[in-house]
């Protein structure tokens, strides 16, 4: 049955469906609705909420319940999860399980809370200390982030790592129609590496500590493996009209949504734009992005943020045709016209007369 | 003939890292020897921190957990809302919980998390090499007060279990101390309350431990036991604090 | 009753008042009739960081076909409910669109180019017992001029809402529904 919900909500929601029964987080804007709907809905399914005394004693909630084996999540704002770096860290390191939602707001510092994808690089690169990787995957709808967040759990389990779900303001606080039907997957390998005491068994340790020398290599040697495994076989976008495309858009979430549309629009004209939407930011899809790049006049990354996706774009394509840039930032959402005017500035001038007569079409 | 004194079969045979006259190796011993007695290795989980006792895991034979620094309480939290019939036990030191770790062991307390902490206060930051400590004493030289901790610049030693005493979710707090065989007798007897605290589900527990660091209190192991009787207990008196009946 | 005109449109509507006017209520109505009549729908609030008193906007996409991005630059139908919404937001409206203003709190200007209706629907409210109830009303004009949905699907979607402990507030929910429908029959609108 369809209902209309929050991207917020949805998120949490499909958590539950998906088996998550520890929730751990701390409130901030814009997150609240999800918090709040836990504190709701976790005691209806026997589940743990906590409204922890920081992100940090979140994100080390969640480390303890995912040691033991259950299934955790925390979720909060940019400036919430730059303080969750430590433990997202630990969390790697320790190779546990578990879900993180940023639904990022305009940054640096407290910034102000509107949409924003400036965590892109504390998201895909990083962010806490040590050669780690995350799984991140950007909905771009109330019903997808529902979808993804089941997805992320099933990825977190199967490769004992962390993964998080990059959303902003706008996919989390928008109200959309959305159903709950696909549920969690099956077949996980047992965690037997888990706390569940030692009885009739070689005790478990959970540990990102490897003083011996030579251990530590050796270790992240392994984990280096794992993530290369996960490149191999994850790797997820859509692609819209890039068949013969003239100039491809690339973008993901909220941006991607007004690049659908600068697509459709110019479905009228002789001159085709289409579309790369990246679903998981890491791994990326670096493969069909420099494939098309092979194909194409020329690339054009949108984002809202000062241009950070638009690196791991001109990674890919390695020159093979130019990479342009589109951000707007501090909480500005790009709108469709932005986005043609843009494409106007980089394409022959021959065809720029007809862009800019879609670009006042509304 | 009878075996007077052995090794618990939960304390792991192996070299110890720990400095000559340390106090942790009694503390993980008495745990160890909690464990076999009360037959309850595997339902007992236990926490180590960052600092010198960052490798008590290798030493107790039971499901062990690492916490970055100070956040043992929240990740103990996290352990025992999974396993709540478990004993879960995190094992400190001061700087870990009573400096970086302030938040999470009060607001522990303050929800009166069912789970039993084990505080090994030794006056200073051993494995980095000798800093003062939250719980360093007034006049105390360390490698950050070179002529002694003073109260101008850094305020006064922190008395962790008065501290927690206070909220309502802490329910037994004792501080005991190494210093002879006769308190190292009390203090096993303290952490059999506390883990029996815990599994009565009586809420949270803490037994602060005074434990002597010969090494960078630049004494021999006699005089830092006399230290821990004549000077620490002072500012740190020995005794329950708080035992809270429902 | 207003007959239901199938309509195969988009309708982006600009729902602006004090926080606390209802005007997330009147839009969530509106979506979720939306939703069960089988159209795609967005909703997208704005917040200030006032949590009472402050200007709420809403904006609310209801189509046939997808809808991209849920933020209206230009909007079909602006609903505002008090003069500082009436004056941040009355740029938004397109060319000729539909202008629906709470009255009983706002002071128009003249010469909007666009279908403007006036609907003192505080005052309606308040004659009803309950002055809360002023988004129901404009609710009701809004239906009445537009006739995106029949009343009673809308009926239905408050009766889900406001079931329980709310039950004994539906019957002046229909009354404000009614009244704002009957309103805007009465008034002759400037184009």
């Amino acid at each position: 049955m369809k209902q209309l919900m929050t991207g917020n909500e949805a998120a949490a929601e499909a958590a539950i469906v998906a088996g998550c029964r520890y929730y751990y987080g701390y409130p901030i804007t814009p997150q609240n609705e999800l918090i709040n709907y836990m504190s709701m809905r976790m005691p209806q399914v026997g589940g743990v909420f906590i409204q922890a005394e920081s992100e940090i004693a979140a994100i080390n909630m969640v480390y303890g319940s995912a040691a033991a084996g259950g299934r955790a999540m925390t979720s909060s704002s940019s400036p919430g999860i730059s303080l969750k770096q430590e433990g997202i860290s630990y969390l790697a390191g320790s190779e546990l399980p578990c879900v993180i939602v940023n639904i990022q707001r305009g940054g640096p510092g407290l910034g102000d809370i509107s949409a924003s994808q400036a965590d892109y690089f504390q998201a895909v690169k990083g962010g806490g200390h040590g050669d780690y990787r995350l799984i991140v995957l950007a909905p771009s709808s109330v019903q997808e982030m529902a979808d993804l967040v089941y997805d992320a759990f099933d990825l977190a389990d199967t490769y004992r790592n962390p993964v998080m779900i990059l959303g902003d303001a706008q996919i989390g606080q928008l109200v959309e129609p959305v159903e709950f039907q696909k549920g969690p997957g099956k077949n996980f390998p047992k965690k037997t590496w888990s706390l569940t005491g030692a009885e009739g068994r070689k005790r478990n340790i959970v540990k990102s500590f490897y003083p011996v020398k030579g251990q530590l290599e050796e270790f992240n040697a392994r984990l280096q493996q794992k993530y290369k495994e996960i490149e191999d076989n994850e790797v997820r976008y859509e692609m819209l009209n890039t068949h013969k495309a003239d100039v491809v858009l690339v973008a993901y979430g909220t941006s991607a949504r007004v690049c659908t549309e600068v697509v459709k629009k110019s479905r009228k004209l002789e001159f085709k734009v289409g579309l790369i939407r990246p679903i998981t930011l890491w791994p990326f899809p670096k493969e069909v992005i420099r494939k098309i790049s092979e194909k194409v006049q020329c690339i054009l990354t949108v984002e809202m943020s000062a241009g950070q996706m638009v690196e791991d774009v001109r990674l890919a394509v390695e020159g093979r045709c130019p990479v342009h840039f589109y951000g707007r930032t501090g909480g500005g959402v790009p709108t469709s016209s932005q986005v043609i005017k843009k494409i106007v500035e980089i394409v022959p001038d021959n065809l720029a007369d007809a862009l800019l007569q879609l670009a006042e079409v509304r | 003939m009878k075996a007077l004194y052995e090794r618990p079969e939960t304390f792991i045979d192996t070299a110890t890292h720990f400095c000559p006259g340390c106090g942790h190796g009694i503390v993980l011993r008495l745990i160890a020897e909690i464990i076999d007695a009360w037959g309850i290795r595997g339902k007992t989980i236990g926490l180590a921190p960052v600092g010198c006792s960052v490798l008590a895991y290798n030493y107790l034979d039971i499901d062990m957990c690492e916490a970055a620094h100070g956040r043992p309480p929240a990740v103990a939290t996290g352990i025992k809302r999974v396993h709540p019939d478990h004993v879960v036990f995190a094992y400190q030191g001061d700087g870990d919980l009573a400096a970086i770790g302030t938040a999470e062991i009060i607001h522990a307390a303050n929800r009166g998390e069912n789970v039993t902490f084990i505080f090994v206060n030794n006056a200073v930051y051993g494995m980095t090499n000798g800093q003062m400590a939250p719980t360093t004493l007034v006049g105390q030289k360390t490698a950050t007060t070179q002529s002694g901790r003073d109260l101008v610049n850094y305020g006064y030693p922190i008395r962790v279990c008065e501290l927690l005493a206070v909220l309502g979710g802490s329910s037994y707090l004792e501080r005991v101390s190494l210093s002879s065989p006769e308190n190292v007798r009390k203090t096993k007897k303290a952490l059999e309350r506390g883990f029996k605290t815990q599994m009565e589900k009586k809420g949270f527990s803490l037994i602060e431990i005074l434990s002597p660091c010969p090494i960078y209190w630049r004494m021999n192991a006699n005089e830092a036991m006399k230290h821990i009787d004549e000077e620490m207990s002072r500012t740190f008196p020995l005794g329950v604090i708080k035992d809270w009946k429902p | 009753m207003n007959n239901h005109v199938a309509t195969n449109i988009t309708e982006r509507i600009v729902l602006a008042g004090f926080g606390g006017q209802g005007m997330m209520l009147l839009g969530k109505l509106l979506a979720q009739a939306a939703m069960v009549d089988g159209k795609k729908v967005t909703y997208f609030p704005s917040y200030g960081t006032e949590v009472r008193g402050g200007t709420a906007v809403y904006h609310l996409v209801i189509s046939n076909d997808e809808i991209f991005s849920p933020i209206i630059e230009e909007a079909d139908t602006l609903i505002v409910m008090n003069q500082p919404s009436y004056q941040k937001f009355k740029g938004m409206l397109k060319p000729g669109g539909l202008l629906l203003l709470n009255t009983s709190m706002i002071k128009p200007n003249n010469g909007h180019d666009a279908k403007v209706y006036n609907v003192p629907a505080t005052e309606i409210a308040s004659k009803l017992g309950n002055v809360l109830v002023s988004n129901i009303v404009m609710l009701g004009a809004y239906l009445a001029i537009k006739k995106l949905f029949p009343s009673e699907l809308i009926l239905k979607q408050l009766q889900e809402m406001l079931k329980g402990k709310k039950g004994d507030l539906f019957a002046i929910n229909k009354q404000a529904l009614e009244r704002g429908m009957s309103a805007v029959e009465s008034i002759h609108h400037q184009i």
